[in-house]
Parts: structure tokens; sequence; C-alpha cells
């Protein structure tokens, strides 16, 4: 007898999209369904995840017949550098201001590549820096605050 | 004649010295991130859309326009130089314009898409102001039935030129289109889906779920496994394609420009499309189909005029109906929505001057790709020796400046992560994202439209098959899903991606 052999990759997608389905369809039924006719805010979203949840568990089934390529290498150092700049960025743009929340932001993206050597990391975030401030703050104006708060002692 | 004093009135608008200057850096700077593999026109746009919002809505949408073709040529250059398609429309070039590369003649190849792309460009602009006049008549006729059942034909092509399994392509519809929901309630004011959120009550940032799905998870994958990418030439030199070239190319460009006119309307995404069916009627009608693959000028100058073609006249659904073609249209509508025009029929009465200054903009942007160039293919060259691991740390600071810019908001950042998580997974999925953003593009308007509907008709479901032009519209969504579905086109499909890829 032949081993089952199924898809990994599609039976997480499936598996996934489900699980989205019903996140969605368990917060469609709180809010108010309505009718038909007067469709309330929570018709169409539950619709949308009825189908979205059906989709998914096709896929899961069709998953089961065939066997498909692996998913490759993951970029774990990418999503592990890259994911929280603009996190960072986020959280001090306001606190420390623009000037400083821009260089780590780049700062931090730069150690994504396992190529990128300290002092070509600061040299970029430097370069970019000056660039973002003169096109960015002085160019066009953004109304950012360059230095925040958080730098006045 | 109306026609001309309306392009008249866009050329006026369009050429206006500030205009001029936007439409030329739109141009330059589309090109110049287009030149740099891995990041295609949508993510390209979606980066630099921030740019233009502090711009009149006019300027901004004609420097976004500019990013568009700059993109797409600049993708069509690395698909030539570097056999490496700056994105999925020029992966056509590639096949042939690389092996003339390889021949010593890049500079031709480089050439005759460009003029090739020069001349679609002018045929289809003239097709646009053509176009889309009577059709803004008939979408004014349109009434919510129509605009619903209009958006399911958008969608479900969106499927159908998807990559890769229709099941995963149609659930990505639905998932944009429940992400599109976020936010409040129009008709009760309700909060939904923001977790208690007050920041997402005026529903997910555009922008933010862009630059995500679509820059940040292409980085993520281009950090994959860093290789080092080879140039093929340093130096490009005669770019002046021979006698022989031209004669080789009329035929081409002229059959690629009818095709990719045509295909270009097709709401989904009809430029990809539009080339690989120009290559495939030049490899036809060839009486050399041998020379196909091994750098044919035919397999270059079809394509390109037919990938170009079908870019301009994807812009005739979203001036005319508000319907995004494809991707980029939508991000197109986000902008125009941004700088507060509703898109849709009204647009060409409301706002003449931007509707027409758009259209003539297509014409003075592809004018400026060619001029402006070819000259400049040395330091396009240069660029793409620029190592990745420089690039990215600019692009993400340059996404969280542009992402913060638009509404000052910190949540659309932290936004901007969870989507590029959300991309990167979809990729490795192998899930589409392009069906997704149409989704959440349409998702508010289609649930509007359906509620309102249905209001009008009395709960009566029945309104949209009785209105003949919802129910033709619903019809050929049926069709296009149907087809989709045949196992024999299933087939033709999946071999056309794996050609692509």
């Amino acid at each position: 007898m032949k081993s089952i052999s199924f898809d990994a990759t599609n039976a997480l997608c499936g598996g996934i999209l489900t699980a989205v389905g019903i996140f969605f369809a368990w917060q469609s039924f709180g809010l108010e369904l309505g009718t038909a006719l007067r469709m309330g805010p929570g018709y169409f979203p539950l619709v949308l995840s009825a189908v979205l949840i059906l989709l998914g568990l096709t896929i899961l089934v069709q998953s089961a017949r065939v066997k498909g390529e692996p998913m490759g290498p993951i970029a774990i150092r990418g999503i592990f550098f890259i994911l929280p700049a603009p996190i960072f960025f986020g959280l001090t743009v306001r606190g420390l201001g623009f000037v400083p929340a821009i260089f780590v932001t780049a700062l931090i993206a730069c150690f994504a590549s396992s190529r990128m050597k300290p002092l070509w990391a600061i040299a970029v975030s430097l370069g970019l820096t000056i660039f973002s401030v003169a096109v960015f703050s002085y160019g066009l104006n953004l109304p950012f605050e360059r230095f925040g708060p958080w730098t006045r002692f | 004649m109306e026609l001309f004093s309306n392009l008249a009135l866009g050329f006026a608008t369009a050429g206006s010295p500030a205009n001029l200057f936007f439409c030329l850096i739109g141009v330059l700077l589309g090109t110049l991130i287009g030149v740099l593999p891995g990041i295609g026109a949508t993510a390209t746009i979606a980066m630099l859309l921030p740019i233009t919002f502090q711009l009149e809505p006019v300027s901004s949408l004609i420097m976004l326009a500019g990013i568009y073709y700059g993109a797409q040529y600049g993708g069509s250059t690395t698909a030539i130089l570097i056999n490496m398609p700056g994105e999925s429309s020029s992966a056509v070039t590639a096949i042939d314009g690389y092996q003339m590369a390889r021949k010593g003649r890049a500079g031709a190849a480089l050439a005759i898409a460009a003029l090739g792309s020069f001349f679609a460009g002018t045929v289809s602009t003239f097709l646009v102001a053509l176009f889309a006049p009577p059709l803004t008549e008939i979408a004014l006729e349109f009434g919510a039935a129509e605009y619903f059942s209009l958006m399911i034909v958008g969608l479900v092509s969106s499927i159908a030129l998807a990559h890769g399994s229709v099941v995963k392509a149609l659930a990505m519809v639905a998932l944009g289109l429940l992400l599109g929901l976020v936010g409040t309630d129009i008709y009760t004011g309700t909060p939904r889906f923001t977790l208690g959120i007050r920041e997402y009550s005026d529903g997910l940032n555009f922008v933010a779920l862009a630059v995500g799905v679509f820059g940040i998870a292409e980085i993520l994958r281009n950090l994959e496994s860093e290789k080092t990418r080879e140039v093929l030439m340093a130096k490009v030199t005669d770019l002046m394609p021979t006698r022989e070239d031209f004669r080789q190319m009329v035929a081409p460009v002229l059959r690629g420009t009818a095709i990719g006119s045509a295909l270009g309307v097709l709401p989904g995404g009809g430029a990809i499309l539009a080339a690989f069916a120009s290559y495939t009627v030049e490899k036809r009608l060839s009486d050399r189909p041998e020379e196909f693959g091994r750098g044919a000028v035919a397999g270059v100058a079809g394509p390109e005029s037919a990938n170009n073609a079908g870019a301009q006249t994807s812009f005739i659904p979203l001036l005319t109906l508000g319907i995004p073609a494809n991707p980029v249209m939508a991000l197109m509508i986000g902008a125009m929505i941004i700088q507060g025009i509703v898109p849709g029929p009204n647009v060409a009465t409301e706002q003449p001057a931007l509707f027409w200054g758009i259209i003539a903009s297509m014409w003075i942007g592809n004018l400026m790709l060619v001029v402006l160039n070819l000259p400049l293919i040395g330091l396009w060259v240069k660029l793409l020796t620029i190592p990745y691991f420089v690039l990215f740390p600019i692009i993400m600071a340059f996404c969280s400046i542009g992402v913060y810019s638009v509404n000052s908001n910190v949540y659309d950042l932290y936004a901007v992560a969870f989507f590029g998580l959300v991309g990167y997974l979809l990729l490795k999925l192998r899930c589409e994202p392009a069906p997704l953003l149409l989704g959440f593009v349409l998702g508010p308007l289609l649930e509007e439209n359906l509620r309102r509907a249905m209001i009008l008709s009395r709960g009566d479901a029945s309104t949209f098959v009785t209105r003949p032009i919802s129910a033709t519209l619903l019809l050929l969504a049926a069709a296009v899903l149907v087809i989709v579905f045949l196992p024999s086109v299933k087939k033709k499909r999946e071999q056309v991606f794996v050609e692509e890829d």
C-alpha cells in the first residue's frame, strides 16, 4: 500500500485560511446580522467568512491528493530584522523625533542581511538619514518634529 | 470636434511646467526602482505613493502614472540585460531579449523595446481618449445592482489571470474583501473587526496593506537566498537597430498594439496576458519560428508593444467606471480617494482637466521614456550593480516614512509590519496577493452596493438578474469562472504560467 502523501504547503494554507474564516465568522456573530432586505453590519462579512471557510476546507482536502514542491528556505533573519523596523519607527517617531527614529530604523533593517558589515550599516544609515531629512523634512515640508521630546533633557 | 478640444485641454493641463516636471520625476523614479530586480510596478507604486500626497490631485496622478510606465520600462531593461524581469508582464521579453543581449545586441533589443512601447503607447492613448467618454455615458446609467455585478466581473477576472490554483485565488478575493470591511460600518456606525483598537476604526490603511503585501514581502523573499547578480555587459553600445531590424519589427509592433489594446481593457490584469498572447501569435505567424527563443526581433517587439498598450488601456475601466483592472489601478484608486476624488463616471464631467490631463500625460510620459531612457541606459545598468543589501534598508526607511506621512497614524506602521508578514506567508503558501488587493479595494464598495440594491428591490435578490445590464455582467462573470475551471483551459493556463516562471 502506498503511504499517504500530501502537499504540506497546501495543507497549511487550507488550514490557515479556514482558521481565519472561522475567526471572521465568530466576530461577525457578535454584530447585528439583520435580514436580506436590511442587512446589518454582520450579514455580508458572515457570508464572506462562510465562503472563505469553504474554500479553505477545499484546499485542505485537495492537498491530500497530490504531493507538491517543498516550501523552500524561510528568511528567518529577514523577518526578525525587517519587520521590527517600521514598528520601531512607529514607536519612536513622536518621542525621539524624525532624525533619530529614521536612523535607527535603517540600522535595524541593515542587519537583515548577513552580508552587511557593521561599518557599512552605519554609513548607509547615516547617508540615508541625511538624505531623508533633506528631502522629506526640508524639501517636502512633511510635518515631522526633527528631534522629539525624549531627546530634550 | 469635441475629442480634439478635450485632448487640447488635456495637453494644456499635462503640459504645464509643474506637471511636466512631476511626470518626469515619476518616469525617472519609476524606471529607477523598476530596474531593481525583484521589485515590480505594484511594489514601486506602493512605495512611492506617499510622496505624491502633498501634490495637487492632477499632478499626483500624473506622477503616479509616470511611475507606472517607468517601472514597466525598467522591468523590460532588466529582462533584457540580466534575464530577470522586474515584473511579470516583461517576463516574455526576457526570452528573446536576453538572447539578443547575449549575442551582443543588447542595445538594439533595448531600442526595439522602447520604440515598440512608444508606438503602442501613442495608439492606445488615442484609444483611451476615444472610448473613455462614451463608456462614461453608459456608466452613468449604472445603478447599485449594475455596480455590484460589474465588481463581481472584475474580481472573477482577477482570479482567471492569477497564477496557480483557482481555489486559492478565490480564497484570496474573499480574504481581501473581509479585510476591506475592517472599520466602521457605514450604515450603522458599528465598528467591525477592529479588535477594539480605535485607530483602525477608519479601516485598515490601503497604503500600509499594499506596501506590506507587495513591498516588504518581496524584500523578505529576496533575503531568502542572497545571490550576486551578474550583469551581462557593463557597456551597452549600438543602440540604433539596423534597417533589417526595423523591417522585422513593424508587423509585430502593429499586431502587439492591437492585441494589447484589446486585452488591456479586461479587468484583472490584461498586460501580462497581452504579452503572452502577442508572443504566441508572432511565433505562429513567423516564417522562421525556430528563431524564437534564440533572439528573434519579433519576440521582443511584439510582446513589449502589447504589454505597453495593455498598460494604457487598463486605465479605461478605472477612468470610466472607477473599477480597477489590476493591482496598479487599485493603487491609483486608493490615491484618488486619498486626494478626495471619488473614482467613477463622474470624474470625466466634474473634473475634465484631471481626466484629460491624465490621458495626455500618458503620451507625454511615454515620449519622455524614449527620449530620456535610451541615453540614460548606462546609468540604469550601473544601478544593477548596487548590492541588494544596501538597497533594502533604504526601501524600508522610505516605506516607513511614506506610510506614516499618509495619516500620521503610528498604527499604520504596525499594520505594515503585520501585512509584510502576511504577504510573505502568502508567498510561501503560493497564494497570489493581487486578487487580495483588488478584493480589499472593492470590499466596502461591493458591500455598499449590495445592501443598497437589496433595499431598492425590497429584499428581492432577483434584481441582479432581472436588470439587463446587471444580468449580462453576471453571465459574463459566470462564463469566465466556468472557462477557468474547464479541464483543457486549466491545463493550458498552467503551461502559460510555468513558462513564465
